[in-house]
């Protein structure tokens, strides 16, 4: 329902022009970095705070809505923003803010794609997915998903001298369309009959509940396949460390979660989803991806391969969370699938603060060393302190302790699976808190992961010599670290106010708000105060002090002294960097306890070798079962095809013939 | 919150601090006399610890602010960890800031800052202590967290104290899926406490240590509060143990004084009991192989799992 002048889409739409006017503007100067870097990124970063404010305050009116007049004839673009929308919107500005700050000071010359170039794609990028989250028919949706898909493949390409990144974006836009496709026919079948596509149509559409699933299917295979979800992930490590490091950001930040906005968008507020097995599907296909992703993440050795698999796995129990919410839906629980919801969208947020955060953490990193290969890093918390303690806050967000962000989530999500032996159903009373299971471990094992990324990069001693020449990242990259790890410490703190803007969401979608959250400001108590809480800001409060404590009492009972003397060497010569652990080291076990999972390839030293060679590899297996027989049945069916196509003209011409006397024959 | 409950929140947390090395000196005890031999006393621990007080700090040349800043984080997690466990009284004003699921994140955090630390210096026994660390903490944390949840779904709460209180109430009964819980629990303290048969907590410079290979570059005051909160955790485990399995003679509410004089001298006796059966535990046993210690903690998960599920089964 619209009430009053939609003030805030009005001045969210005219910022997403903005954005596609600075990178307009860059190419006014496209090689001059002072410009484009400088000059450009921070306005961008500053229409991403001004985007932040205005989706706050779009979370307290009601939906707005606007008609543009523009586009193909009888088909204006419909624009809306509700809860949902703003909340995505929110998620979009603050993150981005903080990307585009780091951008300005990232951005050299001589990478690649001119930076005029690189700035006009990167805010196309952050402008389509802008309009992704605002468009409200079908044909404004497939433009805003389809430029984000271009303007993401050619920041994946930029430097497309490189063979790899070519066949990275290749996969990639590849992936992209399939996605696309199944998006196109999803909003096919959704408009039942009736050729409406704005999505006040296709709410109202009535279908049977074999095309609603169908519907269902298809988008989430969708937005699935855009999301990462296993087995339709394959592209995502090998995208998302291609781009630049701010680009990375962009897609695992913020891209990832705009996919998850258009699975809500479409199955709980086009589709109404209230079928139970709908969510245990996306609930299973998140638990599997939850947990490939995060054994995947353990054994790699490049670490933004590390962050593209540790997204995967966040985007599983995010997809968790997702079904969950279906699942209780159609139970008619609504009180807990709002909260479901909640959580879900929490992690939307706390995993786009917190992963950008990594990757552009890595970004400095390869600056500063030229290295991504964890073999030739380490140490660097001497060189690079700022980067390295910033990075912390979104190391210890993914792995998901307290107080930070991450945890919060978790703990949401937690609660809301400690009531599925509620749920009336004999059959899924069981079977749903085993998923609990399930997720606890992936997010334990994201410790693992966590830290063997930190401690490789960041601790120990250099494993090579010249990492000794490091320096710490510049001001303008520090302040965009300072804003995303300033945002997974504020998160982390003030989940109380986060479940009241969420609350909307759910009132929207679910048609049930979370409550009365707690009496005070401070105790997140979701359901009752008896059942379960907890509060961030006590908590933070007390480890500080008890820290704080600790350490004035031993200063002021006993001393202060320190001596500096030599690690300890095992008694025998001195060390070496090269005997600290290896990242292939530190994820043998996660590959010899999974082994099943991974495809290794390894080749062994035998004893008598004079320079033994040790080498493993660890592939996907899907990669195997689905993609490469897949691509051998795409070539047979063109080798097939091609048998029509002899090369002479005289047939091509006997081909159009016939072809027209087929169709003489079909008219008369 | 009143000053009656902040003052039985702080004297909680002090008596824990304070005890947690005799536990320790009475388990190092037991053993010793288990093995025919006299033992060190049960003050051993404190003595060692105001040894390490004493000594100048000797730290790597390349050891970073976070290698120092870590054994305090540890000891403040574990003290915090704590404030948690009603190990006396169940009425703790810091129960509520903090449930079951933040406690686990707690011992999460620990564990992780240790790890870091272990890496930082780059010596080999470091980081290989540091991941065999995260190995068995993986594995364990999950079974921990389905030991809570079957006990949450009992209590219908996730607050320890709340569970605590409502164990204690309630008439003896035996749940079956308790007894599961109960064993995996038990296979967690072992293996998160580093003791047999997962680690060795009295060996140094083996190569299959994991605690022990994590703390070697620690030394003086470092070392007595990285070991002071070793002895701080196995004296949570312990009392999270009993509050959930034994939860008989807590004092329930705020604390009263007449409860405590109940209290007080239950849960010293159910304490020495626990020092004796862990003592008895690592003497019958042996140190398994590192490999065999991820079935060991798988065990424990699965028998978590399949003690929630019996609960889902029998509803009890």
């Amino acid at each position: 329902m619209m009430t009053g002048y939609p003030t805030e889409l009005i001045a969210v739409t005219a910022l997403g022009c903005g954005w596609l006017l600075i990178g307009l503007l860059a190419l006014a100067r496209p090689h001059s970095v002072s410009w484009v870097a400088r000059g450009l990124f921070p306005l961008g970063a500053l229409a991403g705070i001004v985007l932040t404010g205005l989706a706050l305050a779009a979370l307290h009116h009601s939906a707005q809505t606007l008609v543009l007049p523009l586009g193909l004839p009888q088909l204006p673009l419909h624009l809306r923003l509700d809860a949902l929308s703003a909340v995505f919107l929110l998620l979009i500005g603050a993150t981005s803010a903080g990307i585009s700050m780091f951008a300005a000071g990232y951005f050299r010359t001589g990478e690649g794609t001119a930076p005029g170039l690189l700035a006009l794609q990167y805010h196309l990028f952050l402008a389509s997915m802008l309009f992704v989250v605002l468009a409200d028919d079908a044909f404004s949706f497939m433009i805003a998903w389809e430029s984000m898909a271009l303007s993401s493949y050619f920041l994946v390409t930029s430097q497309h001298r490189i063979a790899e990144i070519r066949r990275a974006g290749f996969l990639y836009l590849l992936m992209a369309h399939l996605g696309a496709v199944g998006i196109l026919l999803c909003f096919g079948v959704l408009q039942g009959g009736s050729w409406q596509f704005s999505f006040a149509a296709l709410r109202a559409a009535h279908l049977t509940p074999l095309w609603a699933s169908i519907a269902f299917f298809l988008a989430l295979l969708g937005f699935g396949t855009k999301a990462g979800l296993v087995p339709l992930h394959v592209w995502l490590p090998e995208a998302h460390p291609a781009a630049p490091s701010p680009v990375s950001a962009l897609m695992s930040g913020v891209m990832l979660e705009i996919a998850v906005y258009g699975l809500l968008r479409v199955s709980l507020d086009l589709l109404h989803a209230q079928v139970w097995w709908w969510g245990l599907a996306a609930l299973g296909l998140g638990l599997l991806t939850a947990l490939y992703g995060v054994m995947f993440a353990a054994v790699q050795t490049d670490m933004k391969r590390l962050l593209a698999y540790s997204s995967i796995e966040n985007i599983g129990i995010i997809f968790l969370g997702f079904g969950l919410t279906v699942v209780f839906q159609a139970f008619r629980m609504p009180v807990l699938a709002a909260l479901a919801l909640a959580a879900t969208l929490y992690h939307c947020l706390n995993h786009a603060f917190a992963k950008s955060l990594l990757f552009l953490g890595t970004g400095s990193v390869l600056h500063a060393t030229g290295e991504r290969n964890f073999g030739r890093l380490g140490g660097l918390i001497h060189r690079m302190p700022w980067v390295a303690w910033l990075v912390l806050a979104g190391t210890l967000a993914i792995a998901g302790l307290p107080p930070l962000n991450g945890f919060v989530s978790e703990w949401l999500l937690l609660q809301s699976f400690l009531f599925t032996p509620t749920i009336p159903h004999d059959f899924i009373n069981m079977l749903l808190p085993l998923g609990a299971a399930g997720l606890v471990l992936a997010a334990a094992l994201s410790g693992y992961v966590m830290v063997k990324f930190y401690g490789i990069v960041f601790l120990g001693q250099p494993r090579e010599a010249r990492l000794a020449q490091a320096r710490d990242c510049g001001r303008l990259e520090r302040l965009g670290l300072l804003w995303l790890a300033a945002g997974c410490v504020f998160l982390g703190l003030i989940p109380v106010q986060m479940l009241a803007l969420f609350s909307r969401v759910t009132e929207e979608l679910l048609g049930a708000s979370l409550g009365t959250l707690s009496q005070h400001w401070w105790l997140l108590a979701p359901l009752s105060a008896q059942r379960a809480s907890y509060s961030p800001v006590a908590f933070m409060f007390s480890i500080v002090a008890f820290v704080a404590l600790t350490l004035l009492t031993v200063r002021l009972l006993y001393h202060g002294r320190v001596r500096r003397a030599a690690p300890w060497g095992c008694g025998g010569s001195s060390l070496t960097p090269r005997m600290q652990d290896t990242s292939e080291g530190f994820g043998q076990p996660i590959r010899q306890i999974f082994e099943p999972f991974f495809r290794l390839q390894r080749e062994l030293p035998t004893p008598l070798e004079r320079a033994p060679h040790y080498r493993v590899q660890v592939e996907d297996r899907f990669w195997f079962w689905l993609y490469a027989p897949a691509a051998a049945l795409v070539q047979r069916i063109a080798r097939l095809a091609s048998v029509v196509q002899q090369g002479r003209i005289s047939v091509y011409l006997l081909y159009s013939f016939l072809t027209l006397m087929a169709l003489l024959v079909l008219v008369l | 919150m009143n000053i009656t409950g902040v003052t039985a929140q702080c004297t909680e947390i002090a008596m824990s601090v304070a005890a947690a090395p005799l536990l320790l000196g009475w388990v190092n005890q037991c053993r010793a006399w288990l093995q025919n031999r006299r033992g060190p006393g049960l003050l051993q621990p404190y003595r060692q610890l105001r040894k390490l007080f004493h000594k100048d700090a000797v730290l790597a040349a390349n050891a970073s602010p976070l290698f120092r800043l870590v054994p305090y984080v540890e000891f403040a997690s574990m003290g915090l960890a704590a404030a948690i466990i009603p190990s006396l009284w169940t009425g703790l004003p810091f129960g509520a800031a903090a449930d079951t699921i933040a406690l686990v994140g707690l011992f999460a955090t620990a564990r992780l800052f240790l790890a870091l630390a272990a890496m930082d210096i780059g010596t080999a026994f470091g980081s290989l202590g540091a991941r065999r660390e995260m190995l068995v903490g993986f594995l364990a944390e999950p079974a921990l967290l389905m030991v809570f949840f079957t006990t949450s779904l009992i209590a219908n709460s996730t607050s320890l104290p709340t569970i605590a209180d409502s164990f204690a109430r309630h008439p003896l009964a035996l749940y079956p899926s308790l007894a599961f819980a109960g064993v995996a629990f038990l296979m967690v303290l072992l293996a998160e406490n580093a003791r047999i048969p997962v680690d060795n907590p009295a060996t140094h410079l083996e190569l299959t240590m994991i605690h022990e290979a994590m703390v070697l570059e620690y030394s003086a005051r470092h070392l007595a509060l990285i070991e002071w909160s070793a002895a701080l955790k196995l004296f949570n485990y312990a009392c999270i143990g009993l509050a959930l399995f034994l939860p008989w003679g807590l004092a329930q509410g705020p604390a009263d004084p007449g409860g405590l004089l109940i209290a007080l001298p239950a849960t010293a006796f159910k304490l020495l009991l626990v020092g004796a059966g862990l003592a008895l535990i690592e003497t019958l046993n042996a140190k398994m192989r590192l490999f065999r210690a991820p079935e060991f903690l798988a065990t424990a998960f699965l028998l978590a799992v399949l003690g929630l599920l019996v609960h889902l089964l029998l509803g009890s």
